[in-house]
């Protein structure tokens, strides 16, 4: 028989209930950080069922991590996407562009050339592996993290600093946030800055590609912190529902900003075991993994593409940096942690790959990443002569009314007009740049 | 400008009478409907219990018939995730048309609306758009209580980039509804519900009517619309203007009647943009200018009327312009009547605004 529980002060024999708030392993102080806890199964020991399977066959990938590169920078197991050499080097020039790019921009806004940057560090293969196992043309629905797409789409990066710069050649007309790009031309959907709003948008997408008979299909990209929103619940219920041809990607990086996973339920459950009460195929999968998130992006590809459903994709991996310009992240975690991280670089687990190959070297890596840097330096000082944030040569006035209706109503046009003769007031010969 | 004189004659209707065909609200957005998926296979058509059902109000039935389950169906419960998936067709190049059931129950998806549909168009800078429209019955007077009855239009006025449209008669819901769904711009579809069946006029206590006995019951077969951004004059006289839209334009029309006033009566029909030449011309003719409408008032559209019309027509007004509009408090169930701004309400302000 139970022990009988003690007696309270107020005399009730029932425990006081207590408010579980969860707390991250190490904050700012901690210099003890270790991840040996988390498990980090053999690469290459996941099974990997037919694209076209039950999504019930899916539910142990839900709690394991499927893994290609091992620590012998070899691949391993059915899940190996056999790339060939030149699908690689491909794969890692695009990583070195996106990491020279971030780093410039960065220092970009700190030279006070623009307002705000967000770079992707640590996670490039989550967008850049991923983005190159789908169609060119097939539609993607990203955040805010998402830079790799467009670098594999071939959007050029003068565009990219125009958009951040907000400047004259900007093709969002300085009307967006720096990084909420968007590309109707390269199948890339305006980025908004409300979370994972983008998510049953681009289910809706894959519905509407499936009432069309379309051959393309949808792929949105949420990080774990916006699975607690109510959109993501509807994007899974939605997907479920009509079986939409769309991948839904949670890059799970620990972090929303400052608050770590487990204030996103991360704590009791993955975030892929989300899909088992869907219904819907779910993979977990090493988000610095290359080779791995190549083949789950492809699996969930082909799978979307045969009319066998959609899938869920937890990429886990880590925020190397910190969420934005405005972010400083020795607020809230241990500055050990990035080194910490059990899974490692991306961009160096894939360069020791080729070399173990036999198809790269330290040499050529080193020349890739100096042309990279020097092409970026390159496209950022033309991209300048188009202006830099608040230096005058931004999109004139009256386009502010403009896009707004498809039309311009009367109310628009009297402010447009108002608008004018503030300019004209305040600069009687002109506005100057 | 008043769409009255220039409205095209209805057709010969398929009455076996012969009689022009004469459609209540319900079967001319059903007729709407129909028209907009037969002329373009990209409308669509969703929402809850919209599909096999029909939909609660029957507005949609017979569409997934007609037009397959992959044109006309049925949704889960999520007013984010309905609202969101046009997005997302709209941004893919089909017409989406979602319905939500009540428009008390729009919420959830007004991040989706005011967020995404309405600025889409703008933060792309034209590169995507969402040519949505998004239909929900609204108002009051059907004892709904709180969460049946409320009008929420001008949470959707104060955003930017989505238009307002409000229907009154039977022709002008077909019109205006077909105007909607081929503008490439996200619009919201009131419905106001009490006259979907009948030409409600606020006696509440006297016989119903229907629509079969009123002149714009008559909605011609096939193709027509009405321009968005153009109001309706409903009845000219110099006493006073009304500024009116949906239900409360036949309250109104009835309390002025039974009062023998003459007044220019302007069904707005679309709130955003608004026909503001129709407004300023017909205050400026009358001097005198009262506001009407079921929606709370602090804040409500009448608000916004009320400053125009200040604003455009100070030196004709020959009184303080009235509001004639719902308490501010929530919809009162057993107490709906006198929420409701009725024949007594209208009929006082109308006293005050004319006593001169």
């Amino acid at each position: 028989m139970a022990d009988r529980p003690k007696r309270n002060a107020d005399g009730k024999n029932q425990p006081h209930l207590t408010l579980h708030v969860p707390e991250p392993s190490y904050r700012p102080d901690a210099d003890d950080v270790d991840f040996s806890a988390i498990e980090i199964p053999e690469a290459g020991a996941q099974s990997r069922p037919d694209e076209a399977c039950d999504p019930e066959e899916t539910h142990g990938l839900c709690t394991d991590l499927i893994r290609v590169l091992g620590d012998d920078n070899r691949a391993h197991g059915p899940w190996d996407p056999k790339l060939d050499p030149d699908t690689l080097r491909e794969m890692l020039h695009h990583f070195a562009l996106v990491r020279a790019f971030d780093e410039r921009m960065f220092r970009g806004q700190r030279q006070g050339k623009t307002s705000f940057y967000m770079k992707c560090t640590g996670e490039e293969a989550t967008s850049i592996s991923t983005a190159m196992a789908l169609q060119p043309d097939d539609m993607v629905f990203p955040s805010y993290r998402q830079q790799g797409v467009l670098i594999v789409r071939g959007y050029p990066l003068i565009e990219m600093i125009n958009q951040i710069y907000s400047n004259s050649g900007d093709k969002l007309k300085g009307r967006q946030l720096p990084i909420m790009y968007s590309s109707r031309e390269h199948s890339f959907f305006s980025i908004s800055g409300n979370l994972a709003t983008q998510t049953p948008q681009a289910v809706g997408w894959a519905m509407a590609s499936a009432i069309k008979n379309d051959t393309r299909i949808a792929a949105t990209w949420v990080g774990e912190g916006s699975t607690a929103e109510g959109d993501f619940h509807a994007a899974c219920t939605f997907a479920s529902v009509y079986q939409a041809p769309v991948i839904l990607n949670v890059i799970n990086n620990q972090w929303a900003i400052s608050s770590f996973s487990g204030f996103a339920g991360g704590e009791q459950a993955t975030f892929a075991s989300r899909a088992i009460g869907y219904g819907l195929a779910g993979l977990r999968v090493d988000g610095n993994d290359p080779l791995a998130c190549y083949a789950a992006e492809k699996w969930a590809a082909d799978r979307a593409r045969t009319n066998a459903g959609p899938t869920l994709i937890e990429f886990f991996t880590y925020r190397a940096e910190g969420h934005s310009t405005s972010d400083d992240p020795s607020g809230y975690r241990s500055a050990q942690e990035r080194e910490a991280w059990p899974l490692g670089d991306p961009v160096v687990r894939l360069k020791n790959h080729l070399i173990e190959l036999g198809e790269w070297d330290e040499e050529r890596q080193a020349e890739m990443d100096l042309k990279a840097a020097e092409k970026v330096k390159k496209d950022t000082k033309e991209a300048e002569k188009n202006g830099i944030l608040g230096h005058g040569m931004h999109q004139p006035f009256h386009t502010m009314f403009e896009d707004v209706f498809e039309e311009e109503p009367w109310h628009l046009r009297e402010q447009n007009e108002q608008s004018q003769a503030e300019r004209d007031k305040k600069y009687p010969d002109g506005v100057p740049h | 400008m008043s769409e009255t004189k220039d409205k095209p004659k209805p057709k010969q209707g398929r009455d076996a009478t012969g009689d022009d065909r004469r459609l209540n609200m319900i079967e001319a957005i059903n007729d709407a409907l129909d028209v907009a998926m037969g002329r373009d296979e990209n409308v669509v058509v969703f929402g809850e219990d919209v599909g096999y059902f029909g939909g609660v109000f029957r507005c949609t039935a017979g569409l997934q018939e007609k037009y397959g389950k992959s044109r006309a169906f049925d949704t889960p419960i999520s007013e984010c995730g309905i609202i969101a998936a046009a997005i997302g067709m709209g941004a893919y190049g089909l017409r989406p048309v979602p319905e939500i059931q009540f428009a008390d129950y729009i919420y959830p998806g007004y991040d989706q609306i005011i967020s995404e549909a309405a600025r889409i168009r703008y933060r792309s800078a034209g590169e995507y758009n969402v040519p949505m429209t998004v239909r929900t019955p609204f108002g009051g007077g059907i004892f709904g209580g709180q969460t049946h009855s409320q009008s929420p239009e001008s949470l959707f006025t104060h955003a930017s980039g989505i238009k307002t449209v409000i229907p009154a008669t039977p022709y002008d819901a077909k019109g205006l509804l077909i105007s909607c769904i081929e503008d490439n711009d996200p619009v919201i579809f009131f419905e106001p519900k009490r006259i979907y069946n009948g030409p409600f006029d606020g006696f509440f206590d006297r016989p119903v009517q229907n629509w079969k006995s009123h002149p714009d019951s008559v909605v011609p077969e096939g193709h027509y619309s009405i321009p968005l951004g153009k109001a309706r004059l409903v009845t000219e006289g110099d006493q006073l203007t009304v500024l009116t839209y949906g239900t409360m334009v036949h309250v109104a029309k009835a309390v002025l009647e039974e009062k023998g006033i003459e007044a220019d009566i302007l069904d707005l029909r679309t709130l955003v943009p608004l026909d503001i030449e129709a407004v300023e011309k017909s205050v400026k003719k009358t001097g005198k200018c009262m506001i009407v409408h079921e929606a709370t008032r602090t804040s409500g559209f009448g608000a916004e009327l009320s400053a125009l019309v200040q604003e455009r027509c100070f030196y004709h007004l020959e009184a303080p312009i009235a509001r004639v509009t719902g308490f501010d408090t929530p919809y009162p169930h057993s107490l709906e009547w006198a929420f409701f701004p009725g024949p007594v309400r209208i009929g006082a302000a109308l006293d005050k605004i004319l006593k001169d």
